[in-house]
């Protein structure tokens, strides 16, 4: 019952000096909504790059070793053979193994000249690696997939013919899927003819690289290092990629520097804690014979450390209550002009920044009040009580 | 608290003062404020302390409050040493048996006439149902009810002082510290407020201890302690 009279009179002197309280939770509220923001900003951006790239996050890449000449050394081939291949499958088995051939040509789509790469991949690997949109998978030696952006920006349909110059001419059978940034092929902007095809036009007998996809995400490490002991035994002849260790320290980074944005926003909740304790401080020497008085009539210290921190905890509940409330806006705001999405706004990772933002606001508020509230509690009471 | 009783503290005396040495430690040297004072109050006593300014006055007051405590000799509030009582014990003495009225009244501004009297109620009982008893206690100061939803500044000096008495007489404490009680109040208002405060005495058996610098006042108590340089004269 002591508790609610100490809450009542805290709440009473919020109102009497209504200004400067207003001032000291418009402060909280900046502080709350900036913090928030920013966490929502970082925590929309990590999901929007993991959404890009977490397709390709089960896959092992290996490519010839590009570690240039050491003394007295060979330089690795460029390229991959099928011996090479053969190895690396036999290393990653049962897991999938799709060899690669990449490369880039003009291309003449109607009467438009372009550049784009191509892929050659066997047909029976493409629907393990990609999905087609419209039309169907390669079935002949002259056929081609197109990728997604690649077709819309050069208005290709199904049934388009592409011509590659002396390499001959393609007819696309289809179109492929949206597949977002990839560590190992980004056929958005390429196109996919068959292997065999790829091997005639480009003269080219031996791999670019070597695609393994793992079912059992929980297997990557084992299978990267099985590949690394039968490949790199006794000289580093690949590089063996593993896109989960990559995408993982991708979205460590981003991670980072979406809690390094919210520190930032975090500065500001400092500021507003300052003029909490400013306005507490100026509180607590105003009514210092206040103070003595109740001390003098049967307060105790600890009554009077309570009372004060209620006021702290009233302007910081107000403050943070409020820029909680606002912070919806603010993130919607920052997430529409940065990302141009609010899709990643209402999803669990980015609205638990909102409790984040409204406890940070209420933990400052009460640090800010805990040395006013300590000083006037320990008021020696006759001095209080002296005190003009 | 310890309800143990002192055996230097044993009699009929409510307050006592043995040697009593209080010194107050300033950089340009100790400022000996009580020098060995021996007391003796007891029960229903009516004391006006009298002497020059800073000839200790306060100090012996404040040490009678509980708000401070000697550095030598023993004080004894109600069979009780207060000497090394922790601050918490101190002030629930404070709280439980003792009653101050200010000279410049010090009511509470948040709080209305009836809320500044149900504090110290409050802070006592734990429990905030006792608006009936501060009603009664605020009637026997001869107050309007119309002034019990006031705020201080919204009453004048007498009526101010009567709602300090009320708030000092709501936990029924056997001590009554007065600090120059009329010392902001004009005579006639003055005089109403010592007439209460004898009827408290006489009527209710209330020990009460008045500082003032005025004779008058001080012929309504039955002793007159005089104090000078920090000793009794």
């Amino acid at each position: 019952m002591h508790s609610l009279m100490f809450f009542e009179l805290a709440q009473r002197n919020v109102r009497l000096h209504w200004l400067r309280s207003l001032l000291a939770i418009l402060g909280i509220i900046i502080g709350v909504v900036t913090i928030v923001s920013m966490g929502i900003l970082g925590n929309s951006l990590v999901l929007a790059i993991s959404d890009s790239l977490s397709t390709v996050g089960d896959s092992i890449i290996v490519t010839p070793h590009v570690g240039g000449m050491g003394f007295g050394g060979s330089q690795s081939s460029n390229l991959l053979s099928d011996r090479d291949v053969e190895q690396i499958r036999r290393a990653a088995a049962p897991h999938v193994t799709i060899p690669v051939y990449s490369g880039s040509s003009r291309m003449k789509i109607g009467s438009e000249d372009t550049v784009g790469t191509i892929y050659g991949l066997k047909p029976d690997d493409i629907p393990v690696l990609l999905e087609v949109d419209q039309g169907s998978y390669l079935r002949g030696a002259s056929g081609a997939m197109v990728g997604a952006t690649f077709a819309e920006e050069n208005e290709i349909k199904v049934g388009s013919r592409i011509s590659l110059g002396e390499m001959g001419s393609v007819r696309v059978v289809g179109i492929l899927k949206e597949r977002g940034m990839g560590f190992d092929i980004n056929p958005d902007f390429g196109i996919v003819v068959e292997d065999q095809w790829f091997k005639q036009a480009f003269g080219q007998e031996e791999y670019n690289q070597v695609i393994v996809k793992v079912n059992d995400l929980n297997k990557i490490e084992e299978v990267k290092d099985s590949i690394d002991r039968t490949m790199n035994r006794k000289e580093t002849v690949v590089d063996v990629i593993d896109t989960r260790a990559i995408l993982e320290t991708i979205l460590t980074t981003f991670g980072q520097i979406s809690t390094f944005t919210t520190v930032i926003g975090g500065i500001s909740l400092i500021v507003a804690g300052v003029s909490i304790l400013n306005i507490m401080l100026m509180s607590v020497t105003e009514r210092i014979k206040e103070i003595g008085v109740i001390r003098s009539i049967g307060t105790q210290r600890k009554e009077v450390l309570r009372m004060f921190l209620y006021e702290a905890l009233i302007l910081g509940l107000i403050g943070s209550s409020i820029g909680g409330a606002l912070s919806i806006i603010g993130g919607y705001a920052v997430s529409m002009v940065m990302l141009q999405t609010t899709e990643y706004l209402f999803v669990p990772s980015s609205l638990v920044y909102i409790v984040y933002g409204v406890g940070f606001g209420l933990g400052t508020s009460l640090i800010s009040g805990l040395y006013p509230a300590w000083k006037a509690s320990n008021l020696n009471p006759i001095e209080a009580l002296r005190h003009e | 608290m310890e309800e143990t009783i002192d055996p230097e503290c044993d009699g009929d005396t409510i307050i006592r003062f043995r040697e009593v040495t209080k010194v107050y430690p300033l950089p340009g040297g100790d400022v000996v404020a009580l020098d060995k004072v021996s007391l003796d109050i007891g029960k229903g006593d009516f004391i006006a302390i009298m002497g020059p300014s800073g000839s200790g006055k306060s100090t012996l007051l404040n040490l009678m409050g509980c708000l401070d405590t000697p550095t030598a000799g023993t004080l004894c509030i109600r069979g009780k040493n207060i000497r090394g009582m922790s601050d918490e014990d101190l002030t629930i003495l404070r709280r439980d048996y003792l009653g101050f009225i200010f000279q410049q009244f010090n009511l509470l501004p948040l709080l209305t006439a009836l809320e500044n009297v149900q504090y110290p109620l409050i802070l006592k009982t734990g429990s905030r149902e006792c608006r009936e008893r501060c009603r009664v206690v605020l009637n026997a100061m001869d107050l309007d009810e119309s002034l019990f939803s006031h705020k201080p500044s919204e009453m004048s000096g007498g009526q101010q002082q009567r709602v300090a008495i009320a708030r000092a007489l709501v936990n029924d404490p056997e001590i009554l510290l007065a600090d120059e009680p009329t010392g902001n109040l004009d005579t006639k208002t003055g005089a109403a407020i010592m007439h209460l405060l004898d009827d408290l005495n006489r009527d209710r058996g209330k020990t009460i201890i008045m500082v003032t610098h005025d004779p008058s006042i001080a012929e309504y108590a039955h002793r007159v302690i005089r104090i000078v340089d920090g000793k009794i004269s």
